[in-house]
């Protein structure tokens, strides 16, 4: 099975699938949710890297996992975050609560993704 | 329009007809197929598919339809819209018309002149205030993370949303694009 976890430090990151779509959001959700009661996370990266599809179960998924990181006071970001997956998120209003780079942000410490 | 640039193009619409298409200025075109022709309506090319109602069929019907609107030759980012429409559609089939209960899904796509039409039909619960589920953020279901974007999205990337809809009969989504806007651009 794909990998779509990372903890390092109190970093969870989120290697998003090739395609968001309701049925990958909920395994993302389900995974996600397990790390985040099991471990200290301050901050979640939805790394977009290989991802070209997502829909409004994206949002969902996203949203969601904002809402429970920041119950813990914690941070969500977005990195990799490709032109077409940029729109849907400004479609959104999801850029207004969480940060969006589009490649890695300056300082990113405990970021272990694959190559840019 | 010009019927000099017929011969340059090496295409043109064997009806004859001056106000198809076809026969008109495209020099930044490549030839089609000839679905392009109003004159010819038994052009209009259906397909359909019928599928269970389980998420994991999501992905594939996606992929059946960008494969079937190549024909009109669009851009990478048409057919990404088309495919996020389409996800919408089929996801609320799926969560809100059978919740969750797997019965039959059906999909009703043609392409005709230059524009690609798409039916998303269940038999499920149907919608009682469609205007309403048709407001952004607006769900059905917040605990369960459904952000309420998805005619939002759908009405985003078509031109043209229309929701029929009947109270334990079922729900019917009919969305229209145009196709090949992009060359317009170009030509500006």
């Amino acid at each position: 099975m794909e990998e779509y976890f990372d903890i390092t430090g109190t970093n969870l990151t989120i290697f998003v699938p090739r395609e968001l779509d309701h049925h990958n959001a909920e395994i993302i959700k389900e995974g996600a949710d397990k790390l985040l009661r099991t471990h200290n996370i301050r901050r979640i990266i939805f790394d977009f890297g290989k991802t070209s599809f997502m829909d409004s179960s994206g949002i969902g998924m996203i949203m969601g996992r904002y809402k429970n990181i920041r119950f813990t006071g914690g941070t969500a970001i977005a990195i990799r975050v490709n032109e077409r997956i940029s729109r849907i998120l400004t479609l959104s209003g999801v850029y207004k609560v969480i940060d969006i780079y589009e490649g890695l942000p300056q300082q990113s410490p405990g970021y272990k993704g694959g190559a840019i | 329009m010009s019927h000099s640039n017929e011969a340059t193009n090496g295409y043109a619409c064997p009806s004859g007809d001056k106000e198809c298409p076809k026969n008109m200025d495209r020099k930044n075109e490549a030839p089609k197929g000839h679905i392009g022709c109003p004159k010819s309506m038994d052009r209009k090319n259906e397909m359909r598919l019928e599928f269970d109602s389980r998420s994991c069929n999501e992905g594939f019907v996606r992929v059946a339809v960008a494969a079937f609107m190549t024909q009109l030759n669009p851009t990478l980012e048409e057919v990404a819209d088309v495919k996020t429409a389409l996800s919408e559609a089929v996801t609320n089939s799926v969560i809100h018309g059978y919740e969750g209960d797997v019965q039959k899904i059906t999909i009703t796509c043609y392409i005709m002149e230059q524009e690609i039409f798409v039916e998303v039909a269940d038999k499920g619960c149907g919608i009682e205030n469609v205007e309403k589920a048709m407001e952004p953020l607006f769900t059905t279901k917040p605990d369960s993370e459904r952000s309420g974007m998805g005619f939002a999205f759908m009405e985003a990337f078509m031109d043209e949303v229309k929701v029929k809809s009947v109270v334990g009969e079922g729900t019917t989504v009919f969305m229209r694009k145009k196709i090949g806007q992009a060359y317009n651009k170009f030509d500006q």
